[in-house]
C-alpha cells in the first residue's frame, strides 16, 4: 500500500489531519535541499533528529506575528481596518490567525490577549464582553484544532485576563494553551492566585519567569507553542534536536564524549540549522512575498534558530555508568555535576558559531530544551528533566531544574502533578513558584492529577480524546496522537503527584 | 534562655522532615517532626512516634535491605539504604521506630534554609514536639533570622501559661483538642485532658492560638457533639477550627476495631462544621 492510501484510508484522520499529512508527503518528494553524509548518517543513528519538519522548508517553523501592529494599522492583504471595538477585535484576530503559518499550519502564538484586548473590553459590559470572548475562545478551539496554539497574559492583572481565566476554567478546553507572565513586582498575588487556581484545575497557564525573558527578548517577547521564547514580530526559523542519550553512545568516556562526540554532533547540527535557515531565507518565497512580511508584522531580523537538546538525563546517567535511574541524573551530584559541564559545553560552542542571518542576536541561535516526541520512547526524557517514575521530592527536583532552566532562551519547562489538598491552598503552591522563579526557574507548569486536560509534556491533551483515539474514533485536535504516543511509550501522563503527606492525625 | 553553648550542643530526635507542605499552617511549609509523645491515642494513625527506640533490635532481622544495625544496644539507621517499606515499624512492639535522625538545631536549620525560598515558615509537630521545648526555642531563633515564621503543632500537654518562652519566638500554636469529656478523654488519649483545656483558654486569651483541631469519630455523636461545641463556644471567630474526619489509615489494628473500621462520612462531618458555626466559631471548616 502506498503511503498516501495509508493516510487517506486512516479511520483516526479528520479530513484536515489527512491534509496535511497528504502534504507532508508531497514535500518528502524533494530532496534538493542536501547536507553531510555524516550528518545522515547521525540522522541515521539517532543522535540527531529533525523533528520531521520536512525535507523542503516553506515557512520558517514559529512565528510570532506583531498584533499591536495589525490593531494600529489593519492588514492590506486581508483588507481588515485597525478595530475599532470588541467585536471587530475578535473578529480580525479570528480572521488573521487563519493566515499564519507555522510548522503545524497553525498560529503558534495569538498574541497577549490582555493586552491587546483591554482597551475594547474595559468599554463594555462585563458580560457582554465575557459572551464575545467565550465565543472567542470557542473559535479558536474548534478553528485552530492543535494544541501548539498559544496565547499569552500578564504581568499586569487586567479585566480581560479576569475573564479569559474565568472562560478557561469554565470550557475546559485544550487549545489555546495559556502562560502568565509572571513579575513578583508586576503581578499582584490576588491575580497571581487566581492563575494557580486555574492553572490545577485546567492545566493552565503556566508560569513564565517575565524578568529572565525580558533580560534575554526585551520586553516584546512571546511564549509560543509548548513554552517556547520568542520574539514578537519575528520568531524561530528551525528546531532540531541533539538526542543526547544517542550522541553519547560512541563515547569511551565522559571526557571522550566532551571532546570529540559532543562537538562533532553539535557541528553537525549547526550544519543542518545554517543551511536550513538560508534555504528558508533565500529559497522558499516567505520572507519574499509573504504578508506577514511585506506588511512588517514580522521581521527577517527578529528570527533565530532554536538548537534543541533532549535526553540529558539518559546521557549522563549512561556515561557515569549508572543503570538504575533512581540512583541516577536528578538524585546524584556527580550526574548533575556532568550535566552542566555538557550544557557549559553545549552553549559555548552554539554561541562561538557564527550564523546567518539572526541579526537581532548578534547572528547567535539559541537553545532549546525540547520536550521530546510520542516516539521517543523511555531513551530520552523531555530536555534536561529528571525522568518521569523516579523524580525525587519536590524541593529536590526545582533544585536541579534551576540549574538547567538559565540555558535556554527559547523554552524549557517543567511540570507538576498535584493531588486534590493543593486546590485548597493555592497560596501554598504560589509560593513555590515564586521561589523557584526567583532561583533561577523559567518555566512552571502544574495540574491536579484527576483533570481531563492535562499538560503531557509542554502540550495539552484531553485525557478523554485520548480515549477516542484508542476506540479508532477521530480526534478533531492534531496533537491528540501525540499525547497517546507520549502516555503508551513515556508514561509521561505518570509524573509524581505531589501529595500532602502530615504525620498529624 | 539556653546560651549559645548550649544550644550548639543540644540534640532532639528527628522522626522526619517534610520540605514542602500544604497542610500544616498557612502556605507552603516545612514540618518538622520530633519523636515521642506524653499521650497513647488510640486513633494515632502513626503511633511508631510516640516513643524512643529501646534497643531491642527485634526490627533488625526483618529489614530486607539490612538498613538496620543492632551496636552497642541500640539500633542504627542507613538512611541511604532504606527504601521506607515500613517493615521495622510493623515489626516494632514498642510503638517506636528505628528511622530517627538526633539533630542538632543547625542540622535542623540547614534543612530550613534549603527549602526557605519557597515557603512561609515552619512548623514543628510530633510526636509531641513541646518534648523538647528548650530545643525549639533555639531552632525557632535562628529560622526567625532567616524571616520565616513558626508554628507549634501540639497535643495540649505542655502548660504554656507555666513557661511561656516559646511563644515569644513563634507565631502561635495549632492545638489538637481531642476530647473534652472526661471518661473518654481518658479512653481516647490515655492522659488527662485539664491542661489541653487550660491551654485552650490561655492561649486564646494570649493571643497565640492559630487553629484547632477536633477528630470526628464514627458512631460517637455524643462525644463528638460535645467536644465540638465546647471548642466553638470558646474559640469564636478567633481562630480557625479544623474539624478532621477519622480515618483508619495507620490505626493500630486492635484500636481500629473499636474505633471504626471506615471514615467518617464528609456529609457527617460537614453537619459538625455547621455545629460549630452555630456555636460561634465562624473560621471552622473539614478536612
Amino acid at each position: 500500500m502506498s503511503d498516501a492510501l495509508n493516510i487517506i484510508q486512516d479511520p483516526t484522520l479528520t479530513y484536515k489531519q489527512e491534509l496535511l499529512a497528504l502534504a507532508r508527503l508531497g514535500e518528502s518528494t524533494d530532496d534538493s535541499l542536501r547536507y553531510s553524509d555524516e550528518y545522515y548518517e547521525a540522522k541515521r543513528k539517532g543522535a540527531l533528529c529533525d523533528l520531521n519538519e520536512g525535507v523542503m522548508p516553506y515557512r520558517p517553523r514559529y512565528i510570532c506575528p506583531d498584533y499591536e501592529l495589525l490593531f494600529q494599522k489593519g492588514c492590506k492583504f486581508l483588507a481588515l481596518d485597525p478595530p475599532k471595538d470588541l467585536l471587530e477585535a475578535v473578529n480580525v484576530l479570528e480572521i488573521f490567525y487563519c493566515h499564519v503559518p507555522s510548522i503545524t499550519s497553525f498560529p503558534v502564538y495569538l498574541g497577549d490577549l490582555d493586552r491587546l484586548l483591554e482597551p475594547f473590553v474595559v468599554r463594555e459590559d462585563r458580560s457582554f464582553a465575557k459572551k464575545v470572548l467565550g465565543l472567542f475562545l470557542r473559535n479558536i478551539d474548534r478553528v485552530q484544532t492543535d494544541s501548539f496554539v498559544h496565547a499569552d497574559i500578564g504581568p499586569e492583572d487586567s479585566v480581560t485576563a479576569r475573564i479569559l481565566l474565568e472562560l478557561t476554567e469554565e470550557m475546559q478546553l485544550a487549545v489555546p494553551n495559556l502562560t502568565l507572565k509572571y513579575d513578583p513586582e508586576k503581578t499582584s498575588d490576588d491575580f497571581a492566585l487566581a492563575c494557580v487556581r486555574c492553572m490545577l484545575k485546567t492545566a493552565k497557564p503556566s508560569f513564565a519567569n517575565h524578568r529572565m525573558f525580558v533580560r534575554e527578548w526585551g520586553e516584546r517577547y512571546a511564549i509560543a507553542s509548548c513554552y517556547n521564547g520568542l520574539s514578537i514580530g519575528g520568531g524561530g526559523f528551525t528546531l532540531p534536536r541533539l538526542r543526547l542519550y544517542e550522541c553519547a553512545l560512541d563515547a569511551k568516556s565522559a571526557d571522550d564524549f566532551l571532546t570529540r562526540e559532543l562537538p562533532r554532533h553539535i557541528d553537525l547540527q549547526l550544519e543542518y540549522m545554517d543551511r536550513r535557515v538560508k534555504f528558508i531565507v533565500e529559497q522558499s518565497s516567505f520572507f519574499k512575498t509573504n504578508f506577514l512580511v511585506t506588511e512588517g508584522f514580522v521581521k527577517l531580523e527578529n528570527f533565530t534558530g532554536m538548537f534543541g537538546v533532549v535526553g540529558l538525563a539518559e546521557c549522563c546517567n549512561h556515561l557515569l555508568g549508572i543503570r538504575d535511574k533512581k540512583q541516577g541524573f536528578g538524585m546524584n551530584p556527580e550526574a548533575t555535576a556532568l550535566g552542566l559541564r555538557i550544557m557549559d559545553a553545549i552553549d559555548a560552542r552554539v554561541k562561538a558559531h557564527e550564523a546567518p542571518y539572526c541579526d537581532a542576536y548578534g547572528h547567535r541561535y539559541r537553545l532549546h530544551a525540547q520536550v521530546g516526541i510520542d516516539t521517543d520512547g523511555m531513551d530520552d526524557s523531555p530536555g534536561t528533566r529528571i525522568p518521569i517514575g523516579v523524580e525525587p521530592t519536590m524541593l529536590e527536583q526545582l533544585e536541579v531544574n534551576e540549574k538547567f532552566h538559565p540555558y535556554f532562551p527559547t523554552g524549557t519547562g517543567d511540570i507538576f502533578k498535584f493531588e486534590e489538598t493543593w486546590l485548597k491552598t493555592p497560596d501554598a503552591i504560589l509560593a513555590i513558584i515564586k521561589g523557584s522563579l526567583a532561583n533561577g526557574l523559567r518555566y512552571f507548569s502544574g495540574y491536579l492529577e484527576n483533570n481531563d486536560v492535562v499538560r503531557v509534556t509542554g502540550y495539552l491533551v484531553k485525557k478523554s480524546e485520548i480515549e477516542k483515539l484508542r476506540a479508532k474514533k477521530q480526534s478533531l485536535n492534531n496533537v491528540t496522537v501525540f499525547g497517546m504516543g507520549a502516555q503508551d511509550g513515556g508514561h509521561a501522563l505518570d509524573r509524581r503527584v505531589q501529595k500532602h503527606d502530615s504525620a498529624g492525625q | 534562655m539556653p546560651s549559645t553553648g548550649e544550644s550548639r550542643s543540644m540534640i532532639a530526635p528527628v522522626n522526619k522532615i517534610i520540605p514542602f507542605s500544604n497542610v500544616d499552617g498557612p502556605g507552603n511549609r516545612t514540618s518538622i517532626f520530633f519523636q515521642g509523645c506524653p499521650f497513647n491515642c488510640l486513633f494515632c494513625h502513626n503511633p511508631e512516634t510516640i516513643h524512643l527506640c529501646k534497643g531491642c533490635g527485634l526490627c533488625v532481622k526483618g529489614c530486607p535491605t539490612g538498613a538496620l544495625r543492632l551496636t552497642d544496644g541500640a539500633v542504627e539507621w542507613d538512611g541511604g539504604r532504606c527504601v521506607q517499606c515500613d517493615a521495622c515499624i510493623r515489626t516494632c512492639p514498642h510503638d517506636a521506630s528505628p528511622r530517627i535522625r538526633w539533630m542538632t538545631v543547625e542540622d535542623v536549620v540547614k534543612e530550613v534554609r534549603r527549602a526557605a525560598p519557597y515557603i512561609e515558615g515552619i512548623t514543628t509537630s510530633g510526636g509531641e514536639c513541646t518534648l523538647h521545648n528548650e530545643f525549639l526555642i533555639a531552632l525557632f531563633t535562628e529560622v526567625r533570622k532567616l524571616g520565616k515564621t513558626c508554628l507549634i503543632d501540639s497535643n495540649g500537654s505542655f502548660d504554656f501559661e507555666r513557661d511561656p518562652r516559646v511563644l515569644a519566638v513563634s507565631e502561635g500554636v495549632m492545638l489538637d483538642v481531642k476530647a473534652v469529656e472526661k471518661g473518654w478523654s481518658d479512653t481516647l488519649i490515655s492522659h488527662p485532658r485539664d491542661t489541653v483545656l487550660k491551654n485552650l483558654d490561655w492561649l486564646l486569651a494570649a493571643g497565640k492560638l492559630y487553629e484547632v483541631r477536633t477528630i470526628l469519630f464514627p458512631n460517637r455523636d455524643r462525644e463528638n457533639a460535645e467536644t465540638v461545641r465546647y471548642v466553638a463556644e470558646h474559640i469564636g471567630d478567633r481562630c480557625f477550627y479544623k474539624i478532621i474526619r477519622y480515618r483508619p489509615y495507620g490505626v493500630r489494628e486492635k484500636y481500629q476495631k473499636l474505633l471504626g473500621e471506615f471514615e467518617t462520612d464528609p456529609d457527617y462531618a460537614e453537619r459538625y462544621a455547621s455545629l460549630a458555626r452555630e456555636c460561634g466559631a465562624a473560621r471552622a471548616y473539614v478536612v
